[in-house]
C-alpha cells in the first residue's frame, strides 16, 4: 500500500465527516486527491493534528471527526493519545498512516518499524484499535469505524516507502483553510 | 486579593467558554474552580502546545478558548503559536503566570522570567499584565481583541494577584 491509494480509499468513503490532516505529505495528498471544505490542512505545528482534532471533536459531538495522522506526527506528540483515551470522544477516529519514515523530508527513518504504535493506542484506552496491512482490510476497517463509536484508532501500515513523486502543496492560504473548515463545521 | 472563583466568573461572563491548560501554583485554585464548574469545560492538557492545539480545534468548532499556563510553557508552545495560531488567525486568550518576576524565584524560572515579555514582543503576540485594579478591564478587553483581531493575546499573572 502507498499513501495515495490509502488516502484515495479513505476519501471515497467520506460524506460530511470532518478531517484534520497532519502536515507534510498527508495534507498535500489529501488536498490533491480531493479537496473538501471539511478538510483542515495543517501545514505547520507538527504533532498537533491529534490535539486540534480532539478540540473539534469535543465541541461538535454530532459530527464524526477524523484525524489523518502520520507516524512522525504521532511520535512527536504521544501525549495526545492518553488525553483522547481519558476524554473518550465517541465521534473521534484517529487514522495513522505509518510508513516508518519522515517522507516529506526524504524518507529518514522514524522508530515505528520497531515501536508498535497500535499498542500505545491500546494502552491509551482507545475503545477500538486495529492495525491493517492490506488495502482490503483497510477499506473494511475504515468503513466500520466510520459507522461505529470510538474513540477508534486505525494504524495503516504503508509498505511502499520508495514512492517519492513530486506532489503539489496546498494552494489555499491558511486563513482560507480555516474559514472554509469553520463554515463546514458550524 | 481577587478571588479565583470571581476571576473564573469574569472570564465566563465575558464570553470565554472553553478552557484548557497546564497548572501552575499561581493558578491552582483557578483551575480547581474551572474544573468543578458545570457551566464550562476545562480540559487538563499534557503540555502547553497540546493545550493550544486543543483550544484551536475548539475555536473552529465555535468556542472562544482560554489557555492557562506557566510562562515556562510559552517556550513549549512557541511553534504552535507561530505556525498555527498566527498564520491561520486562530484566536485564544493565554493566561500566563509570570514566574521569575524581577529575578525572585527558583533558578529554573529566572531566564524565562526575564525574557517572557520580550519573547512575545519578538513573536508578535500582544500582552498585558494583571495588577489588582485592572482584572475586569483586561479580561473584558481581551475578548474584544482576540475575536476582532483573530489572534492570540497573553495576559501575565504574577503571584499575589488572585488567591
Amino acid at each position: 500500500m502507498n499513501y495515495r491509494e490509502t488516502i484515495t480509499a479513505i476519501t471515497e468513503l467520506l460524506q460530511d465527516q470532518l478531517v484534520v490532516c497532519a502536515n507534510g505529505l498527508i495534507s498535500r495528498e489529501a488536498f490533491t486527491i480531493r479537496d473538501r471544505a471539511e478538510n483542515f490542512y495543517m501545514i505547520g505545528s507538527m504533532g498537533l493534528a491529534s490535539s486540534i482534532g480532539l478540540g473539534v471533536a469535543l465541541n461538535k459531538p454530532s459530527r464524526k471527526v477524523i484525524i489523518l495522522d502520520g507516524d512522525g506526527n504521532l511520535l512527536m506528540n504521544l501525549g495526545s493519545l492518553p488525553m483522547i483515551g481519558f476524554l473518550q470522544p465517541k465521534n473521534l477516529l484517529h487514522i495513522v498512516l505509518d510508513n516508518e519514515v519522515y517522507a516529506s523530508t526524504g524518507n529518514q527513518p522514524t522508530i515505528s518499524n520497531v515501536i508498535e504504535l497500535e499498542e500505545i493506542a491500546k494502552s491509551a484506552k482507545y475503545t477500538y484499535v486495529k492495525k491493517v496491512t492490506t488495502n482490503e482490510d483497510m477499506r473494511r476497517e475504515v468503513a466500520y469505524t466510520l459507522e461505529n463509536d470510538g474513540p477508534s484508532f486505525l494504524l495503516v501500515k504503508i509498505s511502499d516507502k520508495a514512492e517519492q513523486r513530486e506532489i503539489g502543496r496546498v494552494t489555499h492560504s491558511p486563513e482560507e483553510i480555516k474559514e472554509r473548515f469553520m463554515s463546514a463545521v458550524n | 486579593m481577587f478571588k479565583s472563583e470571581d476571576f473564573a466568573q469574569e472570564l465566563i461572563n465575558n464570553g470565554y467558554d472553553f478552557f484548557t491548560g497546564v497548572p501552575c501554583t499561581i493558578i491552582g485554585n483557578l483551575i480547581t474552580n474551572l474544573t468543578e464548574r458545570s457551566d464550562i469545560t476545562y480540559i487538563p492538557a499534557v503540555r502547553e502546545d497540546v493545550a493550544v492545539g486543543v483550544a484551536s480545534g475548539a475555536y473552529m468548532a465555535g468556542r472562544i478558548p482560554a489557555v492557562l499556563m506557566q510562562n515556562s510553557g510559552l517556550g513549549q508552545c512557541l511553534n504552535a503559536l507561530t505556525s498555527l495560531n498566527l498564520i491561520y488567525k486562530l484566536p485564544c486568550l493565554l493566561i500566563v503566570t509570570w514566574r521569575g518576576f524581577e529575578g525572585k524565584d527558583a533558578p529554573e524560572h529566572l531566564v524565562m522570567g526575564r525574557i517572557c515579555e520580550k519573547l512575545l514582543d519578538t513573536v508578535g503576540i500582544p500582552h498585558h499584565t494583571f495588577n489588582p485594579d485592572n482584572i475586569k478591564v483586561l479580561i473584558n478587553m481581551s475578548y474584544k481583541l482576540i475575536t476582532e483581531n483573530k489572534a492570540p493575546l497573553a495576559l501575565f499573572l504574577k503571584k499575589g494577584i488572585i488567591d
